[in-house]
């Protein structure tokens, strides 16, 4: 029997065991959403904007480790939906997205909503296709999930053109799929492995330097049993978050431009780090060339491009961090003793002499303005036997969640790292609940970034996605007021928010609960009354306007230079002594 | 360092523009680019002649590789290799260029192609070096117009040791 394209979509996306599809419709996907609105397998979210549709995809891919897939127009849609793509192609998140096109007769032509959507995709998606002839729409779904979730995961983008989805084809769906041209590697070269191996034994001074390929490759397990076995501290990236147990002995947090003390100062005086799923990114190494200066440096990964690109390793892995790291425990567990303990008593004395000498740190006074990291802190308490996913945006809420909120387990920190694009984290909260709707769900925004995409509590509250956001309010843009304050003389340029929404109403206009808690003492009860709450929420919390985060490298510094409080003439300003700005219409910190 | 790269790729639209994309996208330098199908038909076989430190090469063989259309990745550098280049110029000639003009494609065994009383259109085939040359002694006389191919390339075979087979580029 022959099937419509629209039809065919379906079917394939039911066989991918797709169960929610992220979508806003338009002129040329019509034909698909009608077949939609006949079906019950699959649940439609109507996203209320396209990028919106995108990060939730991005969060459902992140939490559950499958792909997410969205489902946008053609022209703006395709447009509005870039951001997503983008920011999934920086953080490898397997994302497939279907984009309408016009008739295969327009395209070309300048028709009503048309744009080159598999030209202005090509450089941020891993790979994209447009569907010319109904025939061929089963095999290149099949094939689109296939490139999304294999190797090192990315977005895919299938372009349908209008007519193409109400053709009709024989409906045939492969079992498999061979490019010729795309054949990841898995396993990794033991020789080399071996190598690593005897690096680690021999090492005095090793750090383990893991990021978000350990959580794709759901390599954890695989992890915590390496740093067991070998006694080494692990440092983990931005992205590596919850891929080690934030509250392990071994864990030394996050490292990086607003890591630790002893993450950063670890890999900074290590003579062997091994890099498990990492790309030695710029916030990472800071001045790349003094990154890490005494280390050899191991580094396994999916992706042969990510090695030697930024910098100079010694013994390069190709392959899966579950597959690479299985075959090197292997290894070290027939040669490990307790010689290695020994050997590295010394390192562990440094290192926890680092941990108590800048351990993190803020001063939250009893009748003062509520301090963002106090926030983050009880957030965790009060939550962390409840197992929650945490969603963030971008700026200094994202660095303090990253620093406060230890998780303990993978695939349950939604952010956005590579791209860092702020709105991320709203939409991305909602896809994760999409996924699991009875767990806990929590989006840590800042007053700027949590605007960006706001429209999306209309689909919080019609679709029944519970998220609970905690805005970190404190009216600026505060990573740009801390660079401003740090490296620009305190010239507020665009980065004082003037007037910000009452978040409270705004989340009554959705139809949703706003709740406000204006001082330390009504923090805990406030954020207990939110996480009971059955709908969606928005926690308000006015913080003070001038926290700012530390530890932190400047851009392009050395790991072990971090600056770890204000300079002097900062100070003034935390105590509310300071100069205010604009004076006129200073409520900051009485409000 | 000048690189000639051989590049086995997908023979489907959009293959150029995503190997354009890539060099543009990473700041990669492209000196010359030619592409035409192989024996087999639904594959193309690109010589991308491009420059950069051993880093900067290392990245583009493993960026390539890494494209899905493509299928194989030489850098023939990494062995002995012949490469060549076709330039077609259209020389303007006076009545007393005339015979220069004939000479000079004689000794570069050049072919005239093309000829009207004021013009003749020169096909040359060489090394860049050669081609260099031919257009420095041409351009006295007139240079209406000159178009080049870019290089195409390929790795001697080796003579005795299989030792000299070069080096196939594969994915690590």
């Amino acid at each position: 029997m022959k099937l419509t394209g629209a039809e065919i979509f379906i079917e394939c996306l039911k066989r991918e065991g797709v169960k929610t599809l992220f979508a806003l419709p338009g002129g040329v996907v019509l034909k698909i959403f009608d077949m939609l609105h006949q079906q019950k397998d699959i649940d439609v979210i109507l996203t209320r904007h396209e990028q919106g549709a995108g990060h939730m995809a991005e969060g459902y891919a992140k939490a559950t480790g499958k792909a997410g897939v969205c489902l946008v127009t053609s022209g703006p849609g395709m447009t509005n939906v870039i951001t997503a793509l983008a920011d999934a192609y920086m953080d490898s998140v397997p994302l497939v997205c279907f984009s309408g096109q016009v008739p295969t007769s327009l395209i070309g032509n300048d028709a009503f909503q048309e744009a080159d959507n598999v030209g202005l995709s090509r450089p941020c998606t891993k790979y994209n296709f447009l569907v010319k002839d109904v025939n061929e729409l089963a095999s290149t779904i099949k094939e689109a999930f296939y490139i999304a979730t294999t190797g090192r995961p990315g977005p895919v983008l299938v372009d349908i053109p209008k007519d193409v989805s109400m053709d009709k084809a024989e409906f045939t769906y492969p079992n498999s799929v061979s490019i010729r041209g795309y054949n990841p590697t898995y396993e990794g070269n033991k020789w080399q492995i071996k190598q690593a191996a005897e690096a680690i034994m021999k090492a005095k001074k090793p750090v383990l330097y893991v990021g978000g390929g350990v959580v794709f490759s759901g390599a954890s397990q695989e992890l915590i049993e390496l740093a067991e076995l070998t006694q080494i501290p692990v440092d983990m990236t931005l992205m590596g978050l919850g891929a080690f147990p934030g509250e392990h002995p071994l864990s030394m947090g996050m490292m990086g431009m607003h890591g630790t003390y002893q993450a950063n100062m670890a890999v900074h005086y290590a003579d062997l780090v091994v890099a498990i799923g990492a790309r030695f990114d710029d916030r990472v190494t800071g001045k790349v060339s003094e990154f890490c200066p005494y280390a050899k440096i191991v580094h396994i990964d999916i992706d042969p491009t990510s090695i030697r690109k930024n910098i100079h390793v010694d013994i390069p892995i190709v392959g899966d961090c579950k597959a690479v790291l299985r075959e090197l425990i292997q290894i070290l567990k027939a040669t490990v003793n307790g010689e290695q303990k020994e050997l590295r008593k010394a390192w562990w004395d440094q290192i926890r002499e680092w941990e108590r000498a800048h351990p993190l740190t803020y001063q939250q006074e009893k009748d003062g303005p509520i301090k963002p990291q106090h926030v983050i802190k009880r957030l965790y308490e009060l939550t962390k036997d409840r197992d929650p996913i945490v969603s963030t945006d971008v700026g200094q809420h994202q660095m303090w969640a990253a620093q406060y909120f230890k998780l303990a387990k993978p695939n349950r920190w939604l952010t956005s790292g590579g791209l860092g694009t702020m709105g991320f984290g709203f939409p991305a909260a909602m896809g994760a609940q999409a996924a699991f709707p009875g767990r806990l769900v929590l989006c840590v925004a800042g007053d700027g970034s949590v605007q960006m995409n706001m429209q999306e509590m209309a689909t919080a509250v019609v679709s029944k996605l519970p998220v609970k956001i905690i805005v970190l309010n404190n009216r600026f843009h505060g990573m740009v007021r801390q660079w401003q304050d740090l490296f620009y003389e305190g010239r507020y340029a665009s980065s004082y928010l003037d007037t910000t929404p009452d978040f409270v109403k705004l989340a009554e206009a959705y139809g949703a609960r706003g709740l406000r808690a204006s001082k330390v003492g009504d923090l805990d009860g406030i954020l207990k009354e939110a996480i009971a709450a059955n709908g969606p929420v928005i926690v308000d919390v006015p913080t003070h306007p001038y926290e700012n985060v530390y530890p932190m490298i400047p851009a392009g510094g050395c790991n072990h230079e971090m600056i770890l409080e204000d300079p002097p003439e900062l100070k003034q300003k935390q105590t509310g002594a300071g100069k205010v700005v604009p004076e006129d219409k200073d409520t900051i910190l009485t409000a | 360092m000048e690189h000639i790269i051989s590049v086995t790729v997908e023979n489907k639209f959009g293959v150029l523009s995503r190997i354009a994309g890539l060099f543009s996208g990473r700041g990669f330098n492209i000196e010359s680019l030619s592409v035409a199908p192989t024996l087999d038909p639904s594959m193309s076989q690109m010589t991308i002649v491009t420059s950069g430190d051993e880093r900067i090469v290392e990245q583009i063989v493993k960026q390539l590789n890494k494209l899905i259309d493509v299928i194989k990745v030489v850098d023939l550098n990494e062995s002995d290799f012949v490469s060549r280049e076709t330039a077609l110029i259209k020389v303007h000639t006076r009545q007393e260029d005339r015979a220069e003009a004939l000479r000079i494609a004689d000794i570069f065994r050049a072919n005239v192609i093309d000829s009207t009383p004021s013009t003749y259109t020169i096909e040359v085939t060489g090394d860049p070096r050669k081609i260099e040359a031919i257009i420095n002694l041409l351009q006295p006389l007139g240079i209406k117009e000159l178009t080049r191919t870019g290089r195409v390339a390929v790795a001697r075979e080796p003579l005795r040791s299989a030792a000299a087979q070069p080096k196939k580029v594969a994915r690590e």
